[in-house]
């Protein structure tokens, strides 16, 4: 059974004239890496809120079409019931961080939920390793760096043991290098736990070799859905405005000029590099 | 011009987050802003129009120092856009968003009218004129604090961070607005970590670390130096990192560009075929 599932799911905010969401209707299967990408303006972030019950219950405005997640049809459970099974992270975890100590803020929620003190350190150190910062468990949110801050945003909600994980552009304010740690984490907690990743992403240089399954969105709507390769190939989904990875681009120039390198498309720099060390090596 | 001779900062945690900056930065300049979180690429450019004043040195905006004139007369030549627009909006609708500076100049409400549509239209936020800000999406509150600066055509242009939330099409705009600006004379610093956009526009890079300056030189230089980037906490853009993957074939390394990748390649592969 898919873990996501809506049909035809459509969203107005309050006092908008136009839905930012139509008629969406996706499938996403348990363990999956999703990539979520599209114009800015498209309709991703208001689709993430959908997945947790912000869109309704804490934004208001119309919901129409059906939505469930891990088996629970979010318009019939508050956001804090969902808080168990669908995991945010957002684009600034400064604004989710408020303890005064790591471990605090990722204990947080556990301690909401009444879960038993064995547990609920059992829980918060499992989050802490994962996440690579237990050696730094007991410092101020506030006195670390932006990339350690949105690891512990990642492990105050990977303490609830979710099935699923959405992260909204969780690296944009973050240097290359430590947004690319970020993505490891992510990358490992999706292929060792198993867990559900649903990322929103414009740059896909940095993201489309993780991915299992690709959503391009454009004005609300879904307009590709699928296998990342065959769908960053095609022209169209460069015409609407989507950033192709570098390499997958200078394998398609190539191709067209006559270098065949093979019918697998690249998305990672390593890809290209080996097809073309194939190609170009001399016997 | 802006000259920065040997200042540094300490914020009143007494953290120094500038260590003895000099830079100077020429009329008709692009200049990236690399270096890793915390670096000090932001608290440096606040000194730029005024924002922050020097601990110690001087800041000199064309010959006049930055501590002898206040923000206000400044901003009217260095227009700055933040990093995060809820800093920056506070207008019931983008128009009036983008108009509010425009009126505290002093311009005429024709001409206020004239650069509001002029703006708008380049920032492709027609339909949105009459929307509160706040109901747009990240990227699109972005786009109107880029807007409502350029609205009043700043001699210098300091963006911090200018395409995060951004999708392909529209930082192909920036880099051509920007390249634009360049034929007119005028200047922009930008603070940036996006590796491909800089490899994209190929400007003069300035790389920090720790509140100083490691390198500063020409893009595609900077940007092909492993050593140096991973000691600022940057990596290398796909292109290069490809071609750093190509050096048993006898490949240069300094690659950033995709046109001039795919004629190394093509050349290559004639001459495999040519023996």
């Amino acid at each position: 059974m898919a873990i996501i599932e809506t049909k035809n799911l459509t969203y107005t905010y309050p006092g908008a004239t136009k839905p930012s969401i139509v008629d969406v209707s996706i499938k996403v299967e348990k363990g999956e890496f999703v990539l979520i990408t599209g114009p800015s303006g498209c309709g991703k972030t208001t689709l993430c809120r959908c997945f947790n019950g912000l869109v309704p219950h804490f934004y208001q405005g119309e919901l129409k079409g059906d939505i469930s997640v891990s088996g629970i049809d979010t318009l019939k459970h508050h956001t804090y019931e969902m808080a168990k099974h669908v995991g945010l992270v957002f684009q600034n975890p400064e604004n989710q961080l408020f303890a005064l100590s790591i471990e605090k803020d990722v204990a947080f929620g556990l301690e909401n939920m009444g879960v038993p003190r064995e547990e609920m350190r059992r829980k918060v150190d499992w989050a802490l390793n994962q996440t690579g910062i237990y050696d730094i468990r007991e410092r101020s949110p506030h006195e670390i760096s932006g990339g350690q801050q949105q690891r512990v945003a990642i492990a105050s909600v990977l303490a609830m043991e979710p099935k699923v994980i959405v992260l909204d552009e969780p690296t944009s304010f973050l240097d290359p290098l430590s947004a690319e740690k970020i993505f490891d984490v992510i990358h490992k907690l999706n292929r060792e736990q198993g867990i559900t990743v649903i990322l929103v992403e414009h740059r896909l240089d940095l993201t489309a070799k993780y991915a299992n399954h690709l959503i391009v969105m454009d004005q609300g709507m879904v307009r590709f859905e699928g296998d990342p390769k065959k769908i960053l190939s095609s022209e169209e989904t460069r015409l609407i405005g989507v950033g192709i990875p570098k390499a997958t681009l200078l394998y398609q120039m190539l191709r067209k000029d006559g270098l065949n390198l093979g019918d697998s498309t690249p998305l990672s720099s390593e890809e290209l590099a080996d097809q073309l060390l194939e190609a170009l090596t001399p016997e | 011009m802006i000259e920065a001779q040997d200042i540094r900062y300490s914020y009143q945690n007494k953290i120094e987050a500038l260590k003895g900056i000099s830079l100077t930065i020429q009329d008709g300049e692009f200049v990236a802003i690399m270096g890793q979180n915390g670096a000090g690429k932001s608290t440096l450019v606040k000194h730029f129009n005024g924002l922050l004043k020097p601990s110690q040195g001087k800041v000199l905006v064309d010959g006049v120092e930055t501590t002898k004139s206040s923000v206000a007369a400044l901003a009217r030549n260095v227009g700055f856009v933040f990093q995060n627009p809820d800093h920056q909006l506070f207008s019931e609708t983008v128009e009036e968003e983008i108009a509010f500076a425009l009126k505290n100049f002093g311009f005429k409400s024709e001409v206020i009218e004239d650069r509001v549509t002029w703006a708008l239209n380049l920032l492709s936020l027609t339909q949105y004129r009459k929307t509160s800000p706040f109901l747009l999406s990240g990227g699109e509150r972005k786009r109107v604090a880029l807007a409502s600066v350029l609205a009043w055509d700043p001699k210098t242009l300091i963006l911090d961070e200018p395409t995060i939330g951004q999708d392909h099409d529209q930082k192909e705009k920036l880099r051509q607005f920007i390249m634009q600006m360049q034929t007119q004379k005028k200047t922009v610093v930008t603070v940036t970590h996006d590796v491909e956009f800089v490899a994209e526009c190929n400007p003069r890079v300035v790389l920090m670390k720790d509140g100083k300056i490691v390198a500063d030189g020409v893009g595609k230089e900077i940007l092909t130096n492993p050593a140096l980037l991973e000691l600022s906490s940057i990596v290398l853009p796909q292109i290069a990192q490809v071609f750093t993957k190509l050096a048993p074939l006898g490949f240069p390394k300094d690659v950033i560009d995709i046109y001039e990748a795919k004629a190394i390649i093509l050349k290559a592969k004639e001459s495999k075929q040519g023996r």
